[in-house]
C-alpha cells in the first residue's frame, strides 16, 4: 500500500497551465529581446575604435564623475534623512516619508523643470545664489550633479531606511549603556550594522544617477564635455550616427549588468 | 545592612500596567528581581539603566539622582555609571570580542591602547584570553555570555545590571556559567541587580531576593527565608510547597469555611500555612486515628514528578501530594475519584501573614 502511495505521489502538481505559461514566455521575450537586439546589432569590429573616440570617452568620464559626485551628495544628505525617518518620532513623519518618495514617481522632466524654477537664474534660490556667491547651477556640470541627485536620492533613502528599520535598535541601547552618545553610537554601531544595506543603496543610487536623462537635459542642457552625459550622448547620436548610439548603449548595458552581478546576493536571492 | 549604594523607587506607568518597586542595594550586594513573565522585572531594569524614564519615584546611585521626575532630575543612559548584560548579550557583530570589551573604556575617554589592555585583562579574567579576535558569531553561547559580562564590567560600573543572564544557555552550559558568574558577581564591588524568572539562578547568584508580581514587590528576603516562608502562590510554586492563607486562632488556621488546619505553631490573626507535597498522605477511605488534618477530595490530576507521582486533589482546598509509584498503583488514582487527604500537624509550618 505504501509503495503504491509513494509512486503515485505527484512530483509536480499537474502541468503548468498554458494560459499562464504563454504570457510568461512572451513577457520574458519582451524584456530580453531588445537587449539581445542591441548586442546583435553592435558593430563589434569597430567597437574598440568607437569606444575610444574622444566624444564617447568624454561623455563616459563625465557620466562617471557626476554620478559619483551625486552619490556622495546623496550619502551626505540621504543617510541622516533615512536615520531621522527610521529612528526619531516626530509629527508629520509619514508626510515627510511620502515627500521623500515623490521623485521616484515624478517624471524626471518635471523634476528638471522644478529644479529650474528654484535654482534657475531667476529662480527662488538661484537668483540669491547668483547675487550673493556668483554661483549659477543650470547648464553647468554642478547642475548635472544636482539633477541626478534629485532623481537618485529616494533610492538611497529608502534602502538605508529599510536597513535601519531591520537592524536591531537594541544594539544602540547597548552602546548607550557603555557610554556612547548618539553621534558615536551612529558612527560606531549603527553605520557598521547597516553597512551592507548602505552599500546596496549607494550602488542603486549611483546606477540611477548614471542613467539619468530627463531631469539632466531639462536643467543642465546638453553641452558636450560639460553637461552631456552618456544617456544624453546616446540620444544625440541616435539622430546622426546609429552605430555610435549602439556602442554607447552597450556600455550602459554592461554597467547595469555589472551592478546586478555585484548585488545578486542582495536582490536576486530567490527562495 | 550598610548604607545603600543604590536607592530607588521605580514607578513606571505603561497603559493599564503600573510598576511600583522600591529597591535598595548595598555596595557589593547582589539582588535578584524574581518574578513571572510580565511582572515588570525588565521594565525595572530598563528604568535603572535610563532606557525607560520613570513616571515618578527616583533612582539615586551613590547619592546622585539619576532619575527623579519630581525635580526633573535626569542623567541619560550614556552618562550613568552602569554596566548592563542584556538577555541575548547584544555583542556588536562587527567587532571582535576584544573590541567589544574595549568599546566601553574607549567611550569613557581611555585611549585605544589602554582600552585594549583593559579589555585583554578582562577577557583573561573570564577565561577567554585566547578568543580575543573572534567575532561574536564565532563564539558559543557560554563564551558570548562571558564576553558580555566582561564588556559590562570593563567600565568598572557602580551598578551592574543583568537581564536573564543565563536564560539563553542550554542546561549544561548554564550550570558551569552560573558558577562562574557567581564568582564574578561576588567580586564586583558595586551594587548588582539581576532579573530572572528562574528561582535556581536567583538563589545561586543573589544575596537577596525581591519577588515581583504584577508590578509590585510581594516578598523580599534572603534565599532561606523566602524558600521557607513563601507569601504568594507564585513563590510557593517556585519552591514546591502547598501554601494557604487563613485566620489563625491558637493551633488552628481556618483555611476554608469548613476546614481548619491544626498546626504546630501557636498563632493569632492572619497567617500562612505551608507544607511539602511529600508530607501529604492519600487514603482510599477515611483514615482512623492519628492525623487530625483530614478531608475528602477528588483527584484532579496525576503526573510523574521526579521519582514520585504528583497528585492534584480538589476539595475545600486544592492540594498537591507526592506519593510513590507503588502507592499510586495501589490507590488506582484516576481523575474524578474520591479520596481522603491527611497531613500531620508536625509537618506543617505556619507563620503570620503580616510583617
Amino acid at each position: 500500500m505504501s509503495r503504491v502511495l509513494d509512486t503515485a505521489a505527484p512530483r509536480r502538481r499537474g502541468r503548468v497551465p498554458a494560459a499562464l505559461l504563454i504570457p510568461a514566455g512572451l513577457g520574458l521575450l519582451f524584456l530580453v529581446l531588445p537587449l539581445a537586439g542591441l548586442v546583435v546589432r553592435a558593430p563589434w569590429t569597430t567597437l574598440p575604435q568607437r569606444l575610444t573616440e574622444p566624444g564617447a570617452l568624454t561623455a563616459l568620464r563625465l557620466s562617471v564623475q557626476t554620478a559619483t559626485l551625486a552619490t556622495v551628495l546623496c550619502l551626505l544628505l540621504g543617510v541622516p534623512l533615512a536615520w531621522l525617518l527610521a529612528r526619531v518620532e516626530f509629527p508629520g513623519r509619514r508626510l515627510v516619508r511620502a515627500l521623500v518618495t515623490v521623485p521616484l514617481v515624478l517624471p524626471p522632466v518635471v523634476g528638471g523643470v522644478a529644479l529650474l524654477l528654484v535654482f534657475g537664474r531667476r529662480g527662488l534660490l538661484g537668483g540669491w545664489l547668483d547675487a550673493t556667491f556668483g554661483v549659477t547651477l543650470p547648464f553647468t556640470t554642478a547642475g548635472v550633479v544636482l539633477a541626478e541627485s534629485f532623481v537618485a536620492m529616494p533610492f538611497l533613502v529608502i534602502a538605508v531606511e529599510g536597513a535601519l528599520r531591520a537592524a536591531d535598535h537594541r544594539y544602540e541601547e547597548a552602546a548607550a549603556t557603555l557610554g556612547a552618545d548618539r553621534w558615536t553610537t551612529f558612527t560606531h554601531v549603527t553605520l557598521p550594522l547597516v553597512g551592507p544595506g548602505l552599500a546596496a543603496g549607494a550602488v542603486l543610487c549611483w546606477a540611477r544617477a548614471l542613467g539619468e536623462f530627463g531631469a539632466t537635459i531639462t536643467f543642465a542642457g546638453n553641452y558636450p564635455g560639460r553637461t552631456q552625459t552618456m544617456p544624453l550622448a546616446v540620444y544625440l547620436a541616435l539622430e546622426t550616427d546609429l552605430e555610435s548610439a549602439i556602442v554607447l548603449s552597450l556600455v550602459l548595458l554592461a554597467v547595469s549588468v555589472g551592478i546586478l552581478v555585484a548585488l545578486r546576493d542582495r536582490w536576486m536571492a530567490g527562495p | 545592612m550598610s548604607a545603600a549604594l543604590l536607592d530607588a523607587r521605580l514607578v513606571v506607568d505603561r497603559g493599564t500596567f503600573r510598576l511600583d518597586v522600591p529597591l535598595r542595594v548595598a555596595p557589593g550586594e547582589v539582588v535578584a528581581l524574581l518574578g513571572p513573565n510580565g511582572a515588570g522585572k525588565t521594565t525595572a531594569l530598563r528604568a535603572l539603566a535610563g532606557l525607560h524614564p520613570l513616571t515618578s519615584g527616583h533612582v539615586t546611585l551613590g547619592g546622585v539622582d539619576l532619575d527623579r521626575p519630581a525635580s526633573r532630575g535626569w542623567v541619560p543612559t550614556e552618562r550613568r555609571p552602569i554596566g548592563v548584560v542584556f538577555q541575548d548579550y547584544l555583542l556588536f557583530p562587527h567587532l571582535s570580542a576584544l573590541d567589544n570589551v574595549a568599546f566601553g573604556p574607549r567611550r569613557h575617554g581611555v585611549d585605544r591602547r589602554a582600552a585594549r589592555a583593559t579589555a585583554r585583562d578582562w577577557l583573561d579574567r573570564v577565561g577567554l584570553a585566547g578568543h580575543a579576535h573572534r567575532r561574536p558569531r564565532q563564539l558559543s553561547g557560554g563564551q558570548a555570555q562571558r564576553v558580555a559580562l566582561a564588556r559590562a564590567l570593563a567600565v568598572a560600573p557602580s551598578l551592574l545590571l543583568l537581564d536573564e543572564p543565563l536564560a539563553a544557555l542550554d542546561a549544561r552550559t548554564r550550570l558551569d556559567t552560573r558558577a562562574e558568574l557567581h564568582r564574578h558577581l561576588s567580586a564586583h564591588p558595586g551594587a548588582t541587580v539581576l532579573v530572572t524568572h528562574d528561582p535556581l539562578d536567583a538563589l545561586a547568584l543573589a544575596d537577596r531576593l525581591v519577588i515581583v508580581e504584577g508590578g509590585r514587590v510581594v516578598q523580599e528576603g534572603d534565599g532561606p527565608s523566602v524558600t521557607a516562608r513563601p507569601r504568594t502562590d507564585y513563590v510557593a510554586r517556585l519552591v514546591g510547597l502547598n501554601l494557604y492563607r487563613g485566620r489563625a486562632e491558637d493551633h488552628g488556621v481556618r483555611v476554608a469555611p469548613e476546614l481548619t488546619l491544626t498546626v504546630a505553631e501557636r498563632l493569632d490573626g492572619e497567617a500562612f500555612v505551608a507544607f511539602r507535597p511529600a508530607a501529604v498522605a492519600l487514603h482510599p477511605s477515611r483514615p482512623d486515628g492519628s492525623p487530625r488534618n483530614t478531608w475528602a477530595g477528588t483527584v484532579a490530576g496525576v503526573q510523574r514528578h521526579g521519582d514520585n507521582v504528583r497528585v492534584q486533589v480538589d476539595g475545600p482546598i486544592g492540594v498537591a501530594a507526592d506519593v510513590t509509584p507503588a502507592a499510586a498503583a495501589q490507590l488506582r488514582l484516576i481523575p474524578g475519584q474520591r479520596i481522603w487527604v491527611a497531613v500531620k500537624a508536625s509537618e506543617t509550618h505556619a507563620y503570620p501573614a503580616t510583617g
